[in-house]
């Protein structure tokens, strides 16, 4: 592997970046002992506030925290709105190809996408096709994850339309900071992020398909046995909407309703936290029992919207990400803002035979793949796994799609021997009702291993609180 | 609020009272043994609650404190109190949102202290201080709901399961004296049976109470009135029907709806309004309990059709 010189958001050795002037002071002046004793509060915060992965308030043993680093990371003001620019337009363009794909599929007949990209995807739902929902938006709630390399390139690493999580750490992230720190948010203007659950519930309010009512918006989750079920309390909590599981809602003539001791009552949103394949055992898996039979011909009928919408998996797997770029070109008449990583689309013979040559130094992933696993590291593979890949793209070449191993950007992190640099990268969360909002700042996950490029917090990843300066 | 989260509240409630009820009655069961000296009155528990077979299955030769750890701490025993704290805890536990922390975190502290009281049948342990303790911790999770729920509907839901299971194990308390029968040569309003009673009575904390009440030695027929029909005693069946009746009344308000348990709440309070204590001797103290019960279990399965979707 060549030597590889990472772009550090605080500077590296050198002096330190605007933005991160006073907490490159702060680091140099605290002692170690003050960082380890503040750490240690912090993990404590989180405890009592119950911010746990895995099992919901099971004070067990079995529950987790996922690591929470104190040095946060700082964008400055012109970043983020460079940022946010493009992830508004980037987002804009996603809901434009699911409405387009779920009904006459402009973009295919323009040549600019393969209908069999839409049509033969494993995520493409039938009964989506020819849904009018309001605003004609489908992605409501989108965490587009971003990554840096430099000064000036931000890449959008992979789009997430489905259901995207994390939020919660976001906004107990900036709680438990302002808490230890207040000195360092005197020194800094931070943007707030608080009004996050508010714009929630705007949104989700703003899409439901009866504009005479005032909306009735539930959260829909799969039970305290899902890893992100402190995600769905927090949220229905900070939203003061009901947390109901399949079993509290049934369908009566395409209608939905909630039991309730004063009788049923009816449902006008469902923000879903349950995947598709078990939202509706009438029209999905039928052994499935998260999720309340009729619901899709509920919503077929107009008669409740759910959030996201069905079938958004054909916009934010990794073989349609290449095809975002003429997204925005095609729809918005734009040129994208932010860049995506190069990508070989195993598929075409070409890009097969490139990637093929140079195994070793390529990330090869799977389309469907997600949180790390059917994946090929290339620079730290043995020859056996590189091998192995050879002969499964070889098989099934349409199945996979390969990128350039790209060098994440480090930031400062408390670790066990002192301040060091570790990887990075950012998932700002991107909200679509009459208007499309992104709250300054984002989760910001970092790979606590030493060289590690994996953020996911299965895979030991941890997080950091994300500034966006003021001024 | 979601059927759902009244049915947890509901069934929340009623298991903190169940298990707070279980450590009385053993208690008195406890001490009529030490007074009489013979095993006549703890070998009729397990029946007390239906679990005769169970309890004889599991102890060929009971001793008592093997049935001590059958009530308490044995997991084999679905209504044992350490069951029923679990699903006291769990019920709770999927409702933490409708829950104030105090309550929360008393009811999950009690259930981790006695899930990590892994004691086998031996002897020497000291079960009348873990008597002691779950008392003391049920009404430790009980006050901290008094003290701070919020006094909408969900309140009236665990109320109504509070006084649901406290009508129920009164009343099988009082009946207790049916199935402890008196050894032969005792006779009725001997000292022995006078013991008795007195232990009935304070398995309900009320042996104080009777004397301030009628400054007279125990007569059964005064303990069961107390305890069945004095309307401001917080332990007998009349209180409890009173307290079912208003919280049914008030949600009968704020839904704008009357239903089949009002109507059955109502009648059973009303019986016991107007009830005399010589007219349900003269039927039968024990005929009257059992009736009592049933009603009870029958008003508590229409709480759960109306509301709970149970």
């Amino acid at each position: 592997m060549t030597e590889k010189r990472f772009f550090d958001e605080m500077g590296g050795g050198k002096k330190p970046r605007a933005p991160y002037r006073h907490i490159a002071e702060w680091l140099e002046t605290a002692p170690q002992e003050t960082l380890t004793a503040k750490r240690r509060e912090a993990e404590a915060l989180y405890r009592r506030h119950g911010i746990t992965f895995g099992a919901y308030g099971a004070v067990d043993g079995n529950e987790t925290t996922i690591p929470f680093d104190l040095i946060p990371r700082v964008l400055t003001q012109k970043e983020w709105q460079f940022l946010e620019r493009g992830l508004i337009q980037r987002v804009r363009a996603l809901n434009a190809f699911l409405y387009d794909a779920y009904h006459t599929r402009e973009i295919c007949r323009a040549g600019k996408v393969p209908e069999a990209q839409v049509l033969l995807n494993d995520q493409f739902v039938g009964l989506a096709q020819g849904l009018d929902l309001p605003g004609r938006v489908h992605a409501h709630i989108a965490g587009i994850d971003l990554v840096r390399e430099g000064e000036d390139e931000f890449y959008v690493l992979e789009d997430n339309a489905r259901t995207p999580s994390g939020v919660s750490y976001m906004l107990e992230n900036r709680e438990v900071m302002m808490r230890l720190f207040p000195d360092l948010f005197q020194r800094h203007a931070v943007l707030p992020v608080g009004r996050y659950t508010e714009e929630l519930l705007n949104t989700l309010r703003s899409v439901s398909f009866n504009d005479a009512r005032e909306p009735c918006v539930v959260l829909l989750t799969p039970g305290q046995f899902n890893s992100a079920y402190f995600e769905h309390a927090f949220l229905a909590d900070e939203m003061g909407i009901e947390l109901v599981e399949g079993s509290d809602l049934f369908v009566d003539e395409n209608r939905i309703y909630m039991r309730t001791p004063r009788g049923p009552q009816r449902v006008d949103v469902i923000y879903r936290r349950i995947d598709d394949a078990f939202l509706d055992p009438l029209s999905f898996s039928a052994d499935s029992m998260l999720g309340v039979p009729g619901l899709v011909g509920a919503v077929r009928s107009a008669q409740v919207n759910v959030v996201n919408a069905l079938g958004n998996g054909i916009a934010d797997d990794k073989s349609t990400y290449v095809y975002v770029p003429e997204m925005i070109d095609f729809y918005l008449g734009e040129k994208p803002i932010l860049k995506n990583v190069p990508t070989w689309c195993c598929d075409k013979p070409d890009d097969l035979k490139y990637v093929l040559d140079h195994l070793p130094e390529l990330v090869v992933k799977e389309t469907h793949g997600s949180g790390g696993k059917g994946m090929l590291v290339g620079p730290t593979a043995s020859k056996a796994e590189i091998e192995e890949f050879r002969a499964l793209l070889k098989s099934r070449p349409q199945h996979y799609i390969a990128q350039p191993t790209l060098a994440l950007s480090t930031c400062p992190t408390l670790v066990d021997s002192g301040v060091a640099p570790r990887h990075v990268d950012l998932r700002p969360f991107v909200l679509t009702g009459r208007e499309t909002v992104v709250m300054p700042g984002g989760l910001c996950r970092v790979a606590l291993k030493e060289g590690s490029l994996v953020v996911n917090s299965s895979q030991g990843g941890g997080t950091k609180d994300t500034w966006v300066l003021g001024a | 609020m979601l059927s759902s989260t009244a049915r947890h509240l509901y069934w929340m409630a009623r298991y903190i009272q169940r298990a707070e009820n279980t450590a009385r009655m053993l208690e008195a069961t406890n001490r009529m043994a030490l007074l009489s000296g013979s095993d006549r009155e703890w070998r009729s528990v397990p029946s007390i609650y239906g679990l005769g077979d169970a309890f004889a299955q599991r102890h060929a030769k009971p001793t008592m404190d093997d049935l001590l750890h059958f009530m308490t701490l044995d997991s084999a025993n679905p209504s044992s109190v350490l069951n029923c704290m679990r699903v006291a805890r769990n019920n709770a536990r999927d409702e933490r949102n409708n829950l104030t922390t105090d309550v929360w975190e008393s009811l999950n502290a009690t259930w981790l202290e006695l899930r990590g009281m892994t004691v086998g049948p031996a002897h020497g342990f000291d079960y009348r201080a873990l008597i002691d303790w779950i008392k003391k911790q049920a009404v430790m999770v009980t006050g901290a709901g008094y003290s701070t729920l919020l006094r909408d509907d969900a309140f009236n839901f665990v109320m109504l399961g509070a006084y649901i299971e406290r009508a129920d194990n009164t009343a099988r308390i009082l009946d207790v004296k049916y199935h402890i029968l008196l050894p032969s040569g005792e006779r009725v309003g001997g000292s022995l049976d006078y013991y008795q009673w007195a232990e009935v009575l304070s398995c309900i904390g009320a042996y104080r109470t009777y004397r301030r009440v009628y400054s007279s030695k125990i007569e059964p027929w005064r303990v069961a009135e107390l305890m069945i029909l004095r309307h401001d005693l917080p332990r007998s069946l009349r209180f409890c029907l009173l307290q079912i009746d208003d919280n049914l009344n008030q949600l009968a308000e704020l839904y704008g709806a009357r239903g089949e348990a009002n109507r059955l709440a109502g009648k059973l309070h009303s019986r016991l309004r107007y009830a005399r204590i010589d007219s349900i001797f003269q039927d039968g103290l024990h005929e009257f309990l059992t009736d009592f019960i049933q009603r009870n279990a029958k008003l508590s399965a229409e709480i759960g059709r109306q509301f709970l979707m149970d």
